[in-house]
């Protein structure tokens, strides 16, 4: 029974983390109908800048805060602002790379195309500036474990989940109640139409990559916290594995995302708990194969005429 | 106040519009006829300046709405700071929102919230349908409502000037009636009105004025009184 929570825990933290990043690559295709293939290396983006964001605060630079700030003072403000850092990153690629193509027409298929190499250029340029040593994340939150009846739960564990939980809350809401977000949603069925209710299609795009740029920085921080070993090319498995969930759930569906990344986080942790962990992602993607060829469309998604 | 001059349009290498001209004036309600093809839909959607691909280039001549020209104003501008509307031929209404969201999301860029409550109001009091199904999901509504919440939409923008592409596309004659009915109604109320039809009878029952359209160029203007009782419109769209 312990061991069953105990791989209960760790399952919730990793579908948490898969969540928020499959989060990014939904909002945008339900936007854009665009996979969006650089997304798991903005995650990466999100935890560098959040790396060079707390070691500014903790003074390893050569600026000095004038006053001393609790860690868990530190660890919001890292939060916050590698959030906003990294959603300017996102919008940057949107503008000089996607929204070029979208004004002069190019099918999706190119974009596609150009979503991927953006990720190269994210991953490499890493490596070209920062060289290919690894990093680690400095200790935000003195990190405290929990025994409860043979269970060891840390605060970081909870930290992560309960705030995949309020990201999913935040996120419902946005999209059901304001009207950028039934400007997103209308988008997605219908974009000619959208402008005609005078609302600026470019702004409603801007916004989707602010939501899910800044998702994948949060999930980035958190990553980062729990393990915190940073390389340039840390973004690119979580990634593929995040868009495989987002497919899993539904992709162009909020709760897809969730239900997806929490999905593939089970499979793995209890896969791993049976069999040799070698072989874990070669059993959970077998499984996902043969849950696709039964339902293509994942859980909460419809079938569209297009993708891609 | 609509004063279009020497419109060339085209799309690609295809010139859709050979120099048209025709006027609007405020409060009125203007029929745009002809038969497919004609360039009716292109000129309203050269109006709109809805970008590239749904809308065609304009490549000489002036639209001017109360003496500013809208070429090169984007399209979501066209409707927030212009005040022109446009209710799409074939209806575009958003099928994976609510009637309800579908009218709120016309409100987007208003700044006067005392008055978007009124409107609402209005366009219950005009189409009471659209209240009944105000919870459901846009897709499953018939046609005629679809048609009904396109123009309650384009309402709710708060446009002073409504252009519609073929509203009564679809629809039995007695929901054709009904729609041309609400149109005057609002027209009445002082919205201007612009409508693209190929049911000629109709539309010259209901409009002031009336342009007939061929082969992208304007061939007969008029009274709709008179046009109505013209023998060459009477053979080639009355019957």
């Amino acid at each position: 029974m312990e061991v069953f929570l105990q791989n209960l825990l760790n399952a919730l933290q990793w579908g948490s983390f898969y969540a928020l990043i499959a989060l990014g690559y939904t909002l945008v295709y339900g936007v854009l109908l665009l996979i969006n293939f650089a997304h798991g290396d903005i995650f990466m983006v999100g935890a560098y800048i959040g790396f060079f964001v707390a070691s500014f605060f903790l003074g390893k630079y050569a600026f000095h805060l004038p006053l001393d700030l609790p860690p868990s003072v530190i660890f919001l403000l890292t939060l916050l602002l590698t959030m906003a850092l990294t959603s300017v990153v996102g919008v940057t690629l949107e503008r000089v790379a996607y929204r070029p193509l979208r004004r002069k027409g190019a099918p999706r298929l190119y974009v596609v195309i150009t979503a991927l190499m953006c990720g190269l250029l994210l991953e490499n340029g890493n490596l070209a500036l920062l060289g290919a040593s690894r990093r680690s994340f400095p200790e935000l939150l003195p990190k405290a474990v929990y025994d409860l009846g043979g269970v060891s739960v840390t605060n970081i564990k909870i930290l992560v989940i309960i705030a995949a939980l309020l990201v999913f809350v935040f996120l419902e809401t946005v999209v059901r109640k304001t009207k950028l977000g039934m400007a997103m949603r209308a988008i997605s069925y219908d974009r000619m139409a959208v402008p005609l209710m005078g609302i600026p299609v470019d702004t409603v795009i801007v916004f989707t990559f602010v939501l899910g740029s800044s998702m994948a920085a949060l999930g980035g921080v958190l990553f980062a916290t729990a393990y915190p070993v940073l390389e340039p090319y840390m973004g690119a498995l979580i990634g593929w594995k995040a868009f495989i969930a987002a497919v899993i759930g539904g992709i162009g569906e909020i709760r897809g995302a969730f239900a997806g990344g929490f999905l593939l986080g089970f499979i793995e942790i209890f896969v791993a708990a049976f069999f040799p962990s070698t072989l874990r992602d070669l059993i959970s993607f077998s499984i996902l194969l043969v849950f696709l060829s039964v339902r293509p469309t994942g859980f909460f998604g419809v079938a569209r005429a297009t993708k891609i | 106040m609509l004063e279009v001059k020497d419109l060339h349009v085209r799309y690609g290498n295809i010139q859709a519009l050979h120099g048209i001209s025709f006027t609007v004036k405020e409060g009125e309600m203007v029929a745009l006829l002809g038969a497919n093809g004609a360039g009716k839909t292109t000129t309203l959607l050269s109006i709109m300046r809805l970008p590239p691909p749904e809308a065609p280039l304009v490549t000489k001549g002036s639209i001017l709405y109360k003496g500013v020209d809208l070429i090169g104003v984007p399209p979501h501008e066209v409707v927030s700071r212009h005040g022109i509307g446009l209710v799409p031929e074939g209806r575009h209404i958003f099928g994976n929102l609510t009637v309800m969201e579908n009218l709120k999301i016309a409100t987007y860029a208003r700044k006067d919230p005392a008055n978007i409550q009124r409107d609402y109001e209005r366009v219950f009091g005009l189409f009471p349908r659209l209240a009944d199904r105000k919870n459901q999901r846009a897709d499953t509504l018939s046609g005629g409502e679809q048609q009904m919440l396109a123009m309650g939409r384009a309402f709710m923008s708060g446009v002073g000037f409504i252009l519609l592409d073929e509203p009564s596309m679809g629809l039995s004659p007695l929901l054709m009636q009904e729609l041309f009915r609400v149109l005057k109604e609002l027209n009445e109320a002082g919205t201007t009105i612009l409508v693209v039809e190929q049911n000629a009878h109709l539309a010259l029952r209901y409009a002031h004025r009336a342009y007939v359209m061929e082969t992208g160029r304007i061939v007969m203007e008029g009274p709709a009184q008179e046009l109505a009782e013209n023998p060459e419109i009477k053979k080639a769209y009355l019957g």
